[in-house]
Parts: structure tokens; sequence; C-alpha cells
């Protein structure tokens, strides 16, 4: 299954929901505001971390370059639109709006 | 009649990250329309609206206009406060360091309570 979140976790629950109810060995992607939870050193840090441990969790080159995001919470990977479509084309997906 | 000079405290609450909604381009767009009117302007970046200022953005991937270099020309139009919540810059993993080269000045909470307080005119974006 791949989770796709597109909210900043700072202003939404969509990525803690989303890490809470996905299963072991999912894939997760964030998108959008999604990927400002990816910068290193800030508050959700050990949350993601973890998730890191038991998902595979992505986040989109694109996204992270227009928001000027490089420095990134280690165990984190980066994906291009391609990458993304293949994600897609592999899974089912559960979209966290 | 004489034109009285009514001059107010308007600062732009700015709490949302750029890029994946309208409000921080618009805000920026509305502040440039009201520098016109010769108010005491201030913005304010708080919550996710502290990434508008991240620098190394480039927008070219999603296919939109970045509009992060506005931020520098906001001088020549005498908007000349831009405040920075000190938290919410820190609760992101940022610093002084990852934001643009512009006038800026990093605030406490305690500050930006009472600049809050002393807004004649609060506009949230």
């Amino acid at each position: 299954m791949l989770h796709t979140v597109n909210k900043s976790p700072f202003s939404s629950s969509s990525l803690e929901n989303c890490l809470e109810l996905a299963k072991s060995g999912d894939a997760i992607l964030l998108y959008e505001d999604g990927v400002l939870g990816a910068q290193a050193g800030n508050k959700s840090e050990s949350l993601i971390q973890s998730a890191c441990s038991k998902f595979s969790v992505y986040a989109l080159e694109e996204d992270l370059s227009a928001r000027g995001i490089q420095n990134l919470i280690s165990g984190i990977k980066t994906i291009s639109y391609d990458g993304f479509v293949d994600l897609v084309a592999e899974n089912k997906v559960v979209p966290w709006l | 009649m004489e034109d009285e000079e009514i001059v107010k405290k308007m600062m732009f609450l700015m709490r949302k990250a750029p890029h994946g909604a309208i409000y921080s381009y618009e805000g920026l767009e509305v502040v440039l329309i009201t520098a016109a009117y010769d108010q005491d302007i201030s913005m304010a970046f708080t919550d996710d609206g502290v990434f508008a200022l991240k620098n190394g953005q480039n927008t070219e991937g999603i296919g939109i206009k970045g509009f992060i270099k506005t931020y520098s020309a906001l001088e020549d139009y005498d908007v000349e406060k831009l405040y920075v919540d000190e938290v919410s810059l820190k609760e992101r993993g940022l610093s002084r360091e990852d934001l643009i080269d512009v006038n800026l000045e990093i605030i406490s909470r305690e500050k930006f309570t009472q600049l809050l307080d002393e807004q004649d005119v609060v506009f949230p974006f």
C-alpha cells in the first residue's frame, strides 16, 4: 500500500494519523506541503525517524526544491515525479488529504 | 476639504507555507498594494508562514513561478518591518542561516504578543 501525505505535519494531523494506521512495510510519500516535515532538526524528527524503520518513507524532490529543503531527516528517501508514478502503478493508494 | 493623513499600524500575519496554497503569495501581493497608501506596515511570520522566507527555493520542478525574490524588493516599497517568530522557526528545524538575506528581525513570543497588541488592523494570510 502507498500512503500519500500532502499536508504540513505542523498544521495538520494527517501524517500522524497515517503513521498510526498504516501497515508495517507500507510506502509513505510526502509531497506538496507534506515535505515540510522532512527538514532535519524539526520537532517531528523522532516521530519520522521511527517511521522510517517501519515504513519506506519518500519525499518528492520537486516539492523539496520548491521549498528550499535540502537537509533531510535521515532515513527519508527522495523520489522524482517519475518515481511517484512508479509507486502509484505498483501499489494501491491511500491519500491522506 | 483638507485631506487628513491617517496612518494606521497594519500587520500582515503570515501563517501559511508557500506553494501548497495561495495565501502566502496573495499576502505578499496585498502588502505591495497597501504599501502605496503610506501606512505603517509590518509582516509577521509565524507557524508554517516562516517557510516563505526559506532560502534556496527553486520552483522550476513544480511548474510555478516563485516569488521569493519579491521579498528583497519590499524595502523599495518602504516595507521594512519583517518579524519572524523564533519558536516557529526552531520547531521546524530552521534558524537565521536558513532564511533569505533580507532585513528581518527574529523575535520572541513575548515581543510577538506585544507587536500584535499594538496594531490597529491585522490581516491574516
